[in-house]
């Protein structure tokens, strides 16, 4: 029997198309997926991320642990502060990849993937073991984002009507990438579309009418679908697709996550450094490259991305952008530069150029 | 903690989806008048020896927007069974079968910039080809709507 979020009763009567994703009964679209997309980047759509494994560490040596357990320095951050980072094995392949928030002093939070829920906890408990922190997860909790570049006067007029006036001040004094703790949750200025918004912690109990007041006041309820679009126009990597244990921080686009220093300059160790930086200029280390599609078709995961007819690579992420109305995609390649390639889509050799990702973000088309 | 419906309604306006109460889902339509293939498509008789063919509303239901449709070519032949057209959606690309042996005498260029039209209209502006039968008898081999209908039941079941 699939998991149910808390707002499970609300999507089945919106009418959403469910589908099991890791485990989780989750809604796909309720409508049509393409509207849904075009809402977020237009004006503000929420999505149920309630799957999502939610950790509290907490102890004196928490961020001593982090520091050891993340890629990303969570040193670089202030009170209130987060990032967004991968936990690596000792070959430095990619655990997971996950957003920590700094709360205050000996409590962070991170926020990870659902479908690795089980082989993150086990990892995170084996390696916590020498240090003085616990370990918590946050299972009664309900995850929305609200997602838009009007997402976030919506959600302050909810937490106004709501009797949260002071929340709805913290949260718009937020800057991107803090959070902070409010009578309503946690509400954090984050997000996975390449739009303005928040991701916001409330009790299950309370989740259901705040998702009812957010869609009373516009939000447009959004699925996993668009969810999915949305974050490969904004360039976002997805675990799973751009990046798992086999593949390098260094090969998924994800370079600026590996803090090889800490604050001070001085160089940090981390699990999987090693073994990152013996690759770090190894000439067969694959890279990330977006490409736009000029023929007519899809790229989707898995074809073949060739130049000159020898294959080079392969799509880790495709899909039709709804804001671009054409193919765009994510593909992990070897081999020299290039500008322009072919994607093999159902046996057909289909033209596509070379970008950098993001191809979208706050509703403009950058490449 | 929050009411619903306690905000000013004009925030609302232009919003595109139901109020809850009427957000059901709706079952998909299956016209009578139509014959019917285990692969999801639809078969029109014209009475001009030629049949027009599209996907199923249950099919476009369950593939979602459309944003690309490979037509067949016009003057070609196609085959009952075989592969014919390519419709894909923001989900996946999946083949039409041809419902019939015959000549396509029409394709529906404007599925080319507007695919959504089989979303919106699967068994009007949404259709896809238009055949001239090899050979008539063989529209008695389809499904007529009631054992469709039964068969799309027994597949939401299972």
């Amino acid at each position: 029997m699939a998991r149910q979020t808390p707002l499970h009763a609300l999507h089945r009567e919106l009418g959403a198309k469910m589908v099991d994703f890791a485990g989780w009964d989750m809604p796909l679209y309720y409508g049509s997926q393409l509207e849904e997309h075009l809402r977020v980047r237009e004006c503000a759509g929420m999505f149920d991320v309630s799957h999502m494994t939610v950790l509290d560490v907490t102890g004196t040596q928490a961020r001593r642990f982090l520091r050891h357990l993340l890629a990303n320095d969570v040193a670089r951050l202030h009170p209130g502060q987060a990032l967004y980072g991968c936990m690596l094995d000792e070959r430095g392949g990619v655990l997971d990849d996950l957003i920590a928030y700094w709360l205050d002093e000996g409590h962070y939070r991170l926020v990870l993937n659902a479908a690795t829920r089980d082989k993150d906890l086990a990892w995170i408990e084996r390696q916590c073991r020498d240090f003085e922190v616990a370990v918590a997860e946050r299972r009664e909790s309900a995850l929305i984002a609200v997602q838009g570049p009007q997402a976030r006067e919506r959600v302050h007029a909810v937490l106004e009507a709501s009797g949260d006036a002071a929340g709805a001040r913290t949260a718009a004094a937020l800057k991107p990438f803090h959070a902070a703790e409010i009578a309503t949750g946690f509400v954090a200025r984050t997000g996975y579309t390449g739009e303005d918004g928040y991701e916001i912690l409330l009790p299950a109990e309370a989740a259901p009418d705040f998702w009812r007041a957010l869609y009373n006041a516009g939000v447009a309820p959004a699925g996993l679908g668009a969810r999915d679009t949305l974050r490969l126009e904004a360039g976002m990597a997805l675990y799973g697709a751009e990046m798992d244990e086999t593949v390098l921080p260094l090969e998924a686009g994800l370079a600026w996550t590996v803090a090889w220093e800490g604050p001070d300059g001085t160089p940090r160790d981390f699990i999987g450094r090693a073994a990152l930086a013996a690759r770090r200029t190894d000439p067969a280390l694959r890279r990330q490259v977006g490409l736009v599609l000029e023929g007519r078709g899809v790229p989707r995961s898995g074809q073949a991305v060739q130049v000159d007819g020898a294959s080079v690579g392969e799509i880790t992420s495709g899909g039709f952008s709804p804001c671009m109305k054409q193919g765009i995609a994510l593909a992990r390649v070897r081999g020299a530069a290039f500008e322009r390639a072919q994607v093999l889509i159902r046996g057909k050799a289909v033209p596509a150029r070379v970008v950098k990702p993001p191809f979208v973000r706050h509703g403009k088309v950058l490449v | 903690m929050v009411e619903g419906g306690g905000l000013d309604n004009e925030l609302a306006h232009g919003f595109p989806y139901l109020p809850f109460a009427e957000a059901e889902k709706t079952m998909s339509e299956i016209p009578s008048g139509l014959k019917y293939t285990k692969t999801h498509e639809w078969v029109e008789e014209l009475h001009d020896g030629t049949v027009r063919v599209g996907i199923t509303d249950h099919a476009q239901e369950l593939l979602g927007d459309m944003v690309f449709v490979e037509l067949p070519e016009a003057g070609g032949e196609v085959q009952a069974g075989q592969e014919c057209a390519v419709v894909e959606s923001v989900k996946a690309a999946s083949d039409v079968y041809s419902p019939v042996d015959g000549e396509v005498v029409a394709v529906n260029e404007q599925l080319a910039d507007n695919p959504e039209l089989i979303n919106q209209d699967p068994y009007g502006e949404g259709w896809i080809m238009q055949v001239r039968l090899a050979d008539d008898a063989e529209l008695g081999e389809l499904m007529g709507a009631d054992e469709y209908a039964a068969m799309v039941e027994a597949e939401e079941e299972s």
